[in-house]
């Protein structure tokens, strides 16, 4: 089927719009759907982040060996895009760390600090100090349900010290 | 207290009640965050055994939250496909919840509270999803709500986190933050004037990504377009959050001067086309979903507009819910052919027009 707009090129969308008052479906090709604005290639993450990953590793084409925790290897997490497991990123970290920063612009985390319950002593304090630097973040933005749930868990914690 | 979630009623609809923040433009706002027990291989890689005691772990942390309004806990596996539907047409159950694909052992779980406040969605790609879905445009109050629920499950689960990477989830694109915030904008304006374009390349160039309401590839469907952060990694949460408001803020805004430009150079021809949408909604005999949806776009920017009275901006929002398929055939008791949804959507969209006209 051509194009509904140029008639010269192959229709490969339809595209619904609304031309002088009348809902239409076209078929267009997709110089003439871009025309009319619609997302020809919508951004997909996940498919930009195969593209970058691509069948074969960068360099010698060497494959790291399975993860020794869930067993997935560098194929199969090149393939779906998924990682088996959380010591994934430790196992894999040579081939992530390059990898995070292209996809995020950054491989270093800022946001929320988590210490899980029933960490050791020395964590404490950290967990201590990220729940104080949450606070003053709550304050700051208002949050005062937050702030005072927070003020509670801190005045706890420092009294079982 | 935590309940064995029954037949759907009205749960999950909390969102759709058309009197949010610039609701005129903005039908939904959702936040969700990805997080991931330790000593467990993501759900997709785990054994069954594995992600049986993943649900029985985040069961019970539910349990032990004190809240006032109820949880409801849906095992998928023990939905059939025309349940299943009726979770992800109201956008509270992802489609890789729900399958299809993942067999009957997938021991994925939906929970929800009972005022439509907040839910999680238990072995979906990651052990769990914390999300919120609010009417209306309001990312700030949906993520300090999904934050809420985050600090308390990470008290009394233990969350997979990295001192570099941050949380730590199944697809490196989620890590970090695991956290994706999307609003969901209707753009007529935009997209009758040709504007669009433009503009959705704008939002590719600031770190953020859109894509149609039911993703369903390259075809704009209704004018709606769900927009959301891209990135999860190296910014604190309340910066993604704020710079996708301030962006979507914008958008808003031009929306509105194409609706205003449309308004002032051809009222006639605007006029006559939210009628004319208006008057095949509320008397065809048969209408195919990107009909239904396409019509009822125009219906919604003649409200807004001012152009229509009625129907109410909530019962648009729920025709593009019960107008779906599986709400369809679940609501005549068995599947329907596609002639046969047709003409029950049609059915469906012109009783509750007409109600609305009283
Ligand atoms: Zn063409
Ligand atoms: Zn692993």
């Amino acid at each position: 089927m051509e194009c509904q707009d140029c008639g010269q090129r192959d229709a490969k969308l339809q595209v619904t719009t609304i031309i002088d008052g009348e809902m239409l479906t076209l078929d267009l090709c997709s110089e003439c759907a871009a025309e009319r604005g619609a997302p020809t290639t919508p951004p997909a993450p996940l498919a930009d982040f195969l593209a970058q990953l691509g069948p074969e590793p960068p360099g010698t084409g060497v494959l790291s060996e399975p993860c020794p925790y869930c067993g997935i290897t560098e194929g199969e997490f090149r393939q779906t895009g998924r990682l088996g497991c959380p010591q994934c990123y430790a196992h894999f970290e040579p081939q992530l760390r390059g990898l995070l920063r292209r996809l995020h612009g950054s491989p270093q985390h800022v946001g929320k600090l988590y210490m899980s319950a029933g960490s050791e002593a020395g964590d404490e304090i950290a967990r201590l100090s990220a729940m104080r630097r949450r606070l003053k973040r709550a304050v700051e933005t208002e949050d005062f349900e937050l702030a005072a749930e927070l003020r509670d868990r801190i005045h706890e914690a420092e009294s079982a010290e | 207290m935590i309940r064995r979630g029954g037949e759907l009623t009205s749960q999950g609809l909390g969102w759709a009640h058309g009197d949010g923040v610039d609701s005129e433009i903005v039908v939904s706002t959702r936040v969700r965050l990805a997080r991931n027990l330790q000593g467990y291989p993501f759900p997709l890689r785990a054994s069954e055994e594995d992600r049986a005691r993943v649900l029985e772990t985040v069961r019970s942390a539910l349990g032990s939250i004190t809240t006032t309004p109820d949880i409801d806990v849906w095992e998928i596996d023990d939905l059939d496909e025309r349940q299943r539907d009726l979770l992800t047409e109201r956008r509270i159950a992802s489609r890789e919840l729900v399958g299809p694909g993942r067999g009957d052992q997938s021991h994925a779980a939906l929970a929800l509270w009972s005022d439509d406040s907040i839910g999680v969605m238990v072995n979906e790609e990651d052990h769990l999803r914390i999300q919120s879905i609010t009417g209306g445009f309001d990312p700030e109050e949906t993520w300090r709500t999904v934050d809420r629920l985050d600090e308390r499950m990470g008290e009394l689960l233990a969350f997979a986190f990295h001192h570099e990477y941050g949380f730590l989830t199944a697809c490196p694109t989620n890590v970090g933050t695991g956290l994706r915030a999307s609003v969901l904008v209707h753009l007529p304006g935009l997209v009758l004037t040709k504007e669009i374009r433009k503009v959705l390349e704008g939002i590719g160039q600031v770190g953020l990504t859109y894509r149609g309401l039911y993703g369903e590839g390259s075809e704009v469907v209704g004018n709606l377009f769900q927009i959301s952060n891209q990135t999860t990694l190296g910014k604190q949460e309340e910066e993604l959050v704020g710079h996708l408001t301030r962006v979507v803020a914008k958008v808003i805004d031009y929306e509105r001067s194409a609706r205003a430009v449309m308004l002032r150079e051809a009222p006639s021809v605007l006029e006559d086309k939210v009628w004319r949408a208006y008057g095949i909604l509320r008397h065809a005999h048969s209408l195919s979903t990107e009909e239904m949806m396409n019509l009822s776009s125009a219906v919604r920017l003649g409200l807004s507009l001012k152009l229509l009275k009625m129907p109410r901006v909530q019962t648009l929002n729920e025709i593009l819910i019960f107008g779906q398929a599986g709400h369809l055939a679940y609501a005549a008791g068995g599947s329907l052919g596609e002639s046969e949804a047709d003409a029950a959507r049609s059915a469906y969209v012109r009783t509750r027009l007409e109600a609305d006209e009283e």
